[in-house]
């Protein structure tokens, strides 16, 4: 029955062969572990902010006098209009949570190494969409940090020399957020910002499936082939063994999401900030902005870095810089092993200090500058930015070196498991 | 295992606790999201007592059914006016521009007050008006200072006046000057009722919400089970 149907699809479009090249036939190491979940659930997660994107868009209105309230009335008037939107508000963060140790993943495993740099360049390049939409996405509510978080970023921008306040303007088709600002982010967030996405989704995902999975042991797999059927010898079909194991870990990840969704959807503030439901209000400045949570540690380089020549330019190009150097990732390692199990103490060391320094980095960010008093004038949170943000730079600019350097262990012939 | 450890850390990172911020320790609000006559307390203070200053925008009156009254009750109890229908937002008895030259800010709509406040703060701010001659209504507020509105349950509470002592926060005790017609733990009652109807109103799906949450948890943990089951099944012949 189904035979006839699909020669027929087959005759017209390569149906069956794109199901065996990306899927019954596309060899995946076999000793993926805990970390290779992160890939398949942001992809998943995508699905869920498109799906419930869709919905939330046929209610809210982008326009600064009806958005508050059209959230509100989702919130309450709309039929299970609240689920719907709390599930694309913890989708964003969650989003964030597993990108962020889906890229962790690769700096471990050296998954950017060469033949893999255009795989992790696509994967930046995604990043970097993924805040765009964030950004976009985060003023629609029209709440008090809506408002005036979009209002700081785009300042920010106002800070680049000679074109900054044009640039702003441009920006913000406004001389301060409103109306137009909102329009024009509603459309960059659910139009333009999306497609890019999607369309980078599959230049990530052809990347990989050409140049093939990297593995916890950072060894090629094609190496070893059956002489006689040619298929990699520790390599799996990713169709069934794949699909399988990422449906159990995409229903572990569901457990987590739905507990947040039900039970916690502002996540103690972190989530949806108290403030953000406040309607948004451009005579009223909030005493403390912080951005959300994925932005913090970004945000507490910017504050790091002290304004030099009367301009906040400095701390805008540190931040950055910042994103920009991970760009870098594949030519500054010059490691022989891809691999953290088999590289020496000094990058074990340099990694550790430099997840801290971004988890630390993280939660300055998130407070304001006083937290912990002060120590020769000088704000103590100030200072551990300031040596957080060095700390972060040098892992990168010191990568070539220590890279060399390192007493490295041999890799095996196969994987382990 | 060091792995999920890892991750584990990341999630506790991610879900830090907050703390309120701003000078005053709140009391804690004692309050009970499943306690109907509670609830329902509170919806006929504040809609006698806050809606006279105060909208509340974004809910309707027949959205009280929630906590178990009947369109008909809600009819006759809550609402006053015949041109207000039961299907209609709360607005405020005042007109903005009255309330701006009598307070000089418009009163805020109170629909998500719970949600930027929070249920501690509002508990801790309805109880704490004292009688300062020095401000404009003749009020002030140890949680809000320098708030812009009147203490409106002075009949029931009584008047406070605030004392410099050492011991009390920013430097002020609050003392009973005048008795009110309910003594203190029935006053504290009274704005548990309202604080928990103000935290019901800011998101009138919450309990239903928990309900579905309870459900889809469970059939999530057999699904998983289902799900580990079927991959060890497959990744059987694999070493």
């Amino acid at each position: 029955m189904l035979r006839p149907v699909m020669t027929w699809i087959d005759e017209r479009f390569p149906m069956s062969k794109m199901v065996r090249e990306h899927l019954t036939e596309y060899y995946a190491p076999k000793n993926f572990n805990f970390w290779y979940f992160f890939g398949g659930l942001a992809i998943v997660v995508l699905a869920i902010q498109i799906l419930t994107g869709i919905f939330l868009t046929m209610h809210y209105k982008p326009d600064a006098d009806k958005a508050f309230a059209s959230v509100e009335y989702i919130m309450r008037d709309v039929p299970l209009g609240w689920l719907i939107r709390y599930i694309h508000s913890t989708g964003a963060s969650m989003f964030f949570v597993v990108i962020y140790l889906h890229m962790f993943r690769a700096l471990l495993y050296g998954s950017y190494r060469k033949p893999r740099e255009l795989l992790w360049i696509f994967g930046m390049v995604i990043y970097l969409c993924l805040m765009a939409e964030a950004f976009f996405g985060y003023l629609l509510p029209w709440g008090q940090m809506s408002y005036w978080g979009a209002q700081v970023i785009v300042n920010l921008f106002g800070s680049v020399p000679f074109i900054g306040p044009d640039l702003a303007i441009w920006i913000r088709g406004d001389y301060v957020v409103g109306d137009a600002t909102l329009n024009r982010f509603f459309a960059l967030h659910v139009i333009a910002v999306p497609i890019a996405l999607l369309g980078l989704v599959v230049a990530h995902i052809i990347s990989l499936h050409e140049v093939g999975s990297n593995n916890p042991d950072g060894i090629e797999i094609k190496k070893h082939k059956d002489p006689k059927t040619g298929k990699p010898l520790d390599g799996i079909p990713f169709h069934p063994y794949y699909t399988v194991k990422d449906i159990f870990g995409l229903v572990v990840f569901m457990i987590i999401f739905a507990s947040i969704v039900f039970f916690a959807p502002e996540m103690g503030g972190y989530f949806l900030e108290h403030n953000n439901f406040i309607p948004a209000d451009p005579m009223k400045t909030p005493p403390h902005i912080a951005p959300v949570w994925y932005f913090t540690p970004f945000y507490s380089i910017l504050r790091a870095v002290p304004p030099m020549f009367g301009s906040q330019f400095p701390g805008v190009l540190a931040m950055g810089g910042a994103v920009v150097i991970l760009f870098l990732l594949p030519w500054l390692d010059k490691s022989p092993v891809r691999s953290i199990r088999y590289k020496g103490p000094l990058f074990k060391t340099s990694l550790t200090i430099f997840v801290t320094s971004f988890l630390l980095l993280g939660y300055l960010g998130l407070k304001p500058t006083n937290i912990w008093g002060q120590i020769g004038g000088g704000d103590v949170a100030t200072l551990a930015a300031q040596l957080c943000t060095a700390l972060y730079f040098l892992f990168f600019l010191s990568l070539p070196i220590i890279s060399r350097l390192d007493r490295t262990k041999a890799e095996p012939d196969r994987v382990t498991s | 295992m060091k792995s999920t450890l890892i991750f584990l850390s990341f999630l506790s990172f991610v879900g830090l606790a907050s703390a309120a911020g701003g000078g005053y320790s709140l009391d804690r609000a004692n309050i009970d999201a499943s306690d109907a006559e509670s609830l329902q307390r509170g919806a006929k203070i504040f809609i006698d007592r806050c809606v006279s200053c105060h909208s509340a925008a974004f809910m309707r009156f027949n959205r009280l059914t929630d906590i178990g009254l009947s369109e008909r009750q809600i009819q006759q109890y809550f609402i006053t006016d015949d041109t207000v229908k039961v299907g209609d937002t709360i607005k405020s008895a005042i007109r903005a521009s009255d309330a701006k030259a009598m307070f000089g800010v418009v009163p805020p709509d109170l629909s998500v007050v719970s949600r930027s406040r929070g249920a501690d703060w509002l508990y801790t701010y309805l109880r704490t008006f004292y009688k300062d001659e020095t401000a404009t209504t003749g009020w002030n507020n140890l949680v809000f200072p320098n708030v812009a509105m009147p203490n409106v349950f002075s009949q029931e509470q009584g008047v406070l006046r605030a004392i410099h002592s050492t011991s009390g926060q920013s430097g002020l005790t609050l003392q009973v000057e005048t008795e009110g017609s309910l003594n203190t733990d029935a006053f504290d009652d009274l704005m548990l009722d309202l604080t928990n109807f103000l935290v019901f109103m800011g998101e009138p799906a919450a309990e239903k919400r928990k309900q579905i949450g309870s459900l889809v948890i469970i059939f999530l943990i057999l699904f998983a089970f289902m799900a580990w089951a079927v991959k060890r099944e497959f990744w059987k012949d694999i070493h």
